[in-house]
């Protein structure tokens, strides 16, 4: 991290971040006060991850970092320098096709306006590394920490089953 | 629903962001889930942030024969899912399950929580029904513990002083032959609860040696009072916790 920066138009310090995100390294130059959502959408143009309420009720900007599913609005970039992320972006298949939760909201029909979905995706995909097989009430449990305000969450519950049920297919085959 | 701009500092160690701390009158960061969005909504907006998440060495989780320490970088979800501070003090899993949500455990600390003093929230009522207490430090008065019982001063109020950096908590096991409960209600999942109750029950042993009455109960109501406190009653008779001496609350004693 260095502070040798000047923002000429706000005159605050920059500070140089590095990032791994989805697998690709990424050096950033950032006011302190740039939260770690901003960070992807503005600096690194990867607008999968989307802001909603931006002070950690929605659960819309959820990311995973090392691994584990936070609240991107709830970090600044500078203090999470060094770390590994994973957007809605990265939880595809190897091949680039849709990852088992994103095809399993395709199948299931979990989204309507899809602004949601991202912080959806990370934390299904998160959760069902540790749950492989969960019952409708963990599915629910699962998703307890974000928001949809268009599809009542049956179809989202239906969705982690099945992102379970195709994950294990895509393992065995 | 940005924060307004502050001077960031990084150290790497715990003499390191006390200097910082004292030099710069800022705040400290630690897991932020609390701090962030204050100072999105513009209701904080510190000069200064001091941030703890570089500094090595204040993560562990040591579970010892009489108490579990945890470091002020130890996430609730850290504590959550450590097997051996469950094994030795059920309670802190049974609490830390209702702070938040999974996401926000994995980022949040729990020292952050005790120091945040919120009077809703979970980890504080632990530590107080516990007797616990966290260490500070800061550059010009060294290393010091404060009790629980000092420590919670009031709503969102602790005892550290501004030039203090709190490093760790100590959660002091509960006595053999005791058992634990955390119960809360609240209007969404994952949302503050409205009330909750924390319980400590403590048998003794009868002349036969085998565990007979319940000398020592102890409750903590996060969300009941502006500030968490410890509620104790002695010498009640087995099986008389819902007969109607209990109900008028006989022996029921506040401390702190």
């Amino acid at each position: 991290m260095t502070t040798s920066h000047v923002d000429p138009a706000s005159g605050e310090a920059l500070h140089e971040v590095t990032l791994t995100v989805n697998g690709m390294p990424h050096r950033l130059r950032v006011p302190a006060r740039r939260l770690l959502s901003d960070a992807l959408r503005h600096d690194l143009r990867l607008t999968g991850t989307h802001v909603g309420c931006e002070h950690g009720v929605c659960g819309a900007c959820t990311v995973l970092l090392e691994g584990r599913p936070t609240r991107s609005c709830l970090m600044f970039a500078v203090s999470v320098d060094g770390a590994s992320v994973t957007t809605t972006e990265g939880c595809l298949e190897p091949d680039g096709g849709l990852g088992h939760v994103q095809q399993a909201f395709q199948d299931c029909h979990a989204l309507q306006c899809g602004f949601c979905t991202p912080g959806f995706i990370t934390t299904i995909t998160a959760y069902l590394e540790d749950n492989p097989d969960p019952t409708e009430d963990e599915a629910r449990e699962a998703i307890g920490g974000n928001l949809c305000r268009c599809t009542g969450y049956q179809n989202i519950v239906a969705a982690v089953l099945r992102a379970a049920d195709i994950r294990r297919e895509r393992a065995a085959s | 629903m940005k924060p307004a701009p502050f001077a960031y500092h990084r150290p790497s160690t715990v003499d390191e962001a006390a200097s910082m701390l004292a030099a710069t009158e800022g705040k400290i960061l630690a897991g932020g889930q609390s701090l962030i969005p204050i100072m999105s909504m513009r209701l904080a907006a510190p000069a200064a942030l001091v941030d703890l998440n570089h500094v090595t060495g204040l993560a562990d989780i040591d579970v010892s024969d009489t108490a579990v320490r945890i470091g002020a970088l130890t996430r609730h979800g850290d504590l959550e899912r450590n097997v051996a501070a469950y094994d030795a003090n059920p309670l802190l899993r049974r609490a830390v399950q209702h702070v938040a949500h999974a996401t926000i455990r994995n980022r949040g600390t729990t020292v952050g929580s005790l120091v945040h003093a919120d009077p809703a929230a979970e980890m504080p009522a632990v530590l107080r029904l516990l007797g616990g207490s966290v260490e500070v430090v800061s550059t010009a008065r060294g290393r010091r513990s404060i009790d629980a019982e000092a420590f919670f001063v009031g709503p969102l109020e602790s005892a550290l002083e501004p030039d203090e950096v709190a490093v760790s908590a100590c959660f002091p096991h509960p006595p053999a032959g005791s058992g634990s409960a955390w119960l809360e209600i609240a209007r969404r999942h994952g949302d503050y609860g409205l009330v909750g109750v924390g319980a400590l029950v403590v048998l003794d042993s009868d002349s036969s040696g085998e565990r007979g009455g319940v000398p020592d109960q102890r409750g903590g109501h996060p969300g009941a009072r502006r500030r968490h406190r410890r509620l104790q009653r002695r010498g009640v008779r087995r099986g008389g916790l819902g007969g109607r001496q209990d109900a008028r609350g006989r022996g029921h004693r506040p401390r702190g």
